[in-house]
């Protein structure tokens, strides 16, 4: 990368793939959990948290020399709360049938370890462009796995994308249903997340066996 | 000259001064959205009406699609001829009707000097006037709602039903096409007397062809949210039985 130097690049690279939030970290399985059993969701969500991280760590950066090291915590679960509102009110403005969609969710962002985490680990102790890169690579890292479990929940559980039926239409037996396929109901449900997530792991500790704590 | 950051003063001023600027940008952002966040939800309203009307978008067998937001106000005033407000017997006009809050009204109706307002609208389907009532109620977890169409009888041409926060797959599932389908034809009244429809567990027609048991079939594993709906329709929907009645 041209633009970024090596050691920046890595702030962006590395949680998408050795030191992903979800998958390394385990991080963050909550939402992933709950939301990803359709794309569109999946995606918002992924959006949302991009915008929270990077917007957060940047303000977090800015401030991290006059905030009283007391109140820290209190001061980053501030920022997170603000944000995640604002996000909250731009979607009830602009997006509102996803809003209600997401309902609860949109408020679970404050919860999400990651950006916490991040604030924490990261944009206290560095610099503005540097938390910056930290919270979208990260935030990139978690909206990957997001669409990853979204797209094969969709797809297996109910034979749509974005709410398409790609694989043809199970009541009048079109397509791959003509030739006797069935949706899995199961995939719909929050325990395929999870194993969808596990999955994810496993291929991943397969590839990098460096990943692989004993 | 470096701040001491570890001081308690500076520590509560730190904190005030955030909670100023922080409010000062929320509350800035909340009224700036105001109005495109009230606009949505009065399309949502007029959907939810339509729905129950039966005017909707759907294609598939299970799908619950409503009129897009860009074009409802437009189908709204097409399809709803008129909206009233009864309030203690009188029935006035009001084209505002809708927006009228169930949930501060039936707040206020606990005052017993308060006469109650109760919305109702009057649309058109197939050439037949329908009588569509709002009822709110409460689930298991949180507030449920709805709106259901009826004909001069009390006899249900549809229903949309909504709640806040049921679980997912159980109570949830009073949103989904299969459990609204089963009211249509269903009897509120039997003979002259008021008697409602109950959501029923061991229904022995779960098929729902039986029309006038005034029963449907309940959604397995969601008993609680099931008798909120029997007790929002009971409850809400005799407030109307009186304006019915003067129909005939």
């Amino acid at each position: 990368m041209g633009l970024l130097s090596k050691k920046d690049s890595k702030l962006i690279l590395d949680p998408l793939a050795d030191n992903n939030p979800i998958t390394i970290q385990v991080l963050g399985i909550c939402s992933a959990l709950a939301i990803t059993a359709q794309l569109k969701p999946s995606i918002v969500m992924a959006i949302s948290v991009l915008f929270v991280m990077g917007v957060g760590n940047v303000v977090i950066s800015l401030m991290r020399n006059i905030i009283p090291s007391k109140i820290r915590i209190i001061v980053q679960l501030i920022v997170v709360a603000t944000l995640v509102i604002i996000v909250d009110q731009v979607l009830k403005a602009f997006s509102y049938a996803l809003s209600k969609e997401l309902s609860v969710f949109i408020g679970l962002i404050i919860t999400n370890c990651i950006i916490m985490g991040r604030f924490e680990a990261f944009a206290l102790g560095n610099g503005v462009w540097r938390s910056f890169l930290d919270g979208i690579g990260n935030a990139l890292g978690y909206g990957v796995i997001l669409i990853i479990v979204g797209f094969f929940r969709e797809l297996l559980g109910s034979g749509t994308l974005f709410g398409l039926k790609v694989l043809g239409d199970p009541v009048e037996k079109t397509g791959l249903y003509a030739i006797g396929y069935e949706n899995n109901g199961f995939m719909v449900l929050p325990p395929m997340a999870l194993i969808v997530v596990g999955l994810i792991i496993w291929v991943q500790r397969s590839r990098n066996k460096a990943l692989i704590e004993d | 000259m470096a701040i001491d950051t570890e001081k308690n003063s500076y520590t509560v001023i730190f904190a005030i001064a955030m909670v100023v600027v922080v409010g000062a940008i929320l509350a800035g952002l909340a009224s700036g959205l105001k109005p495109l966040v009230k606009a949505n939800e009065r399309y949502e309203k007029q959907q939810n009406i339509l729905y129950a009307l039966g005017v909707n978008n759907n294609t598939g067998a299970n799908d619950v699609e409503f009129i897009p937001t860009n074009i409802v106000e437009e189908e709204f005033n097409k399809y709803i001829k008129k909206q009233y407000v009864i309030q203690g017997g009188e029935v006035t006009e009001d084209d505002e009707a809708y927006l009228i809050d169930i949930k501060k009204e039936s707040a206020k109706a606990k005052n017993p000097d308060y006469e109650r307002r109760l919305p109702l609208f009057v649309g058109e389907k197939d050439g037949k006037e329908v009588y569509i009532v709002p009822v709110r109620g409460k689930g298991l977890w949180d507030a449920i709602w709805g709106y259901v169409a009826l004909d001069k009888d009390m006899v249900v041409q549809g229903v949309y039903f909504d709640h806040k926060g049921e679980t997912p797959g159980l109570g949830a599932e009073i949103k989904q096409r299969y459990f609204m389908d089963d009211f249509t034809g269903e009897k509120f009244l039997d003979g002259d007397v008021f008697k409602g429809i109950k959501v029923a567990k061991g229904n022995n027609d779960p098929k729902n062809t039986i029309k006038d048991d005034h029963e449907v079939d309940a959604l397995a594993g969601a008993t609680i949210t099931g008798d909120g709906v029997s007790a929002m329709l009971q409850k809400d929907v005799r407030m109307y039985k009186s304006y019915f009645d003067s129909l005939n």
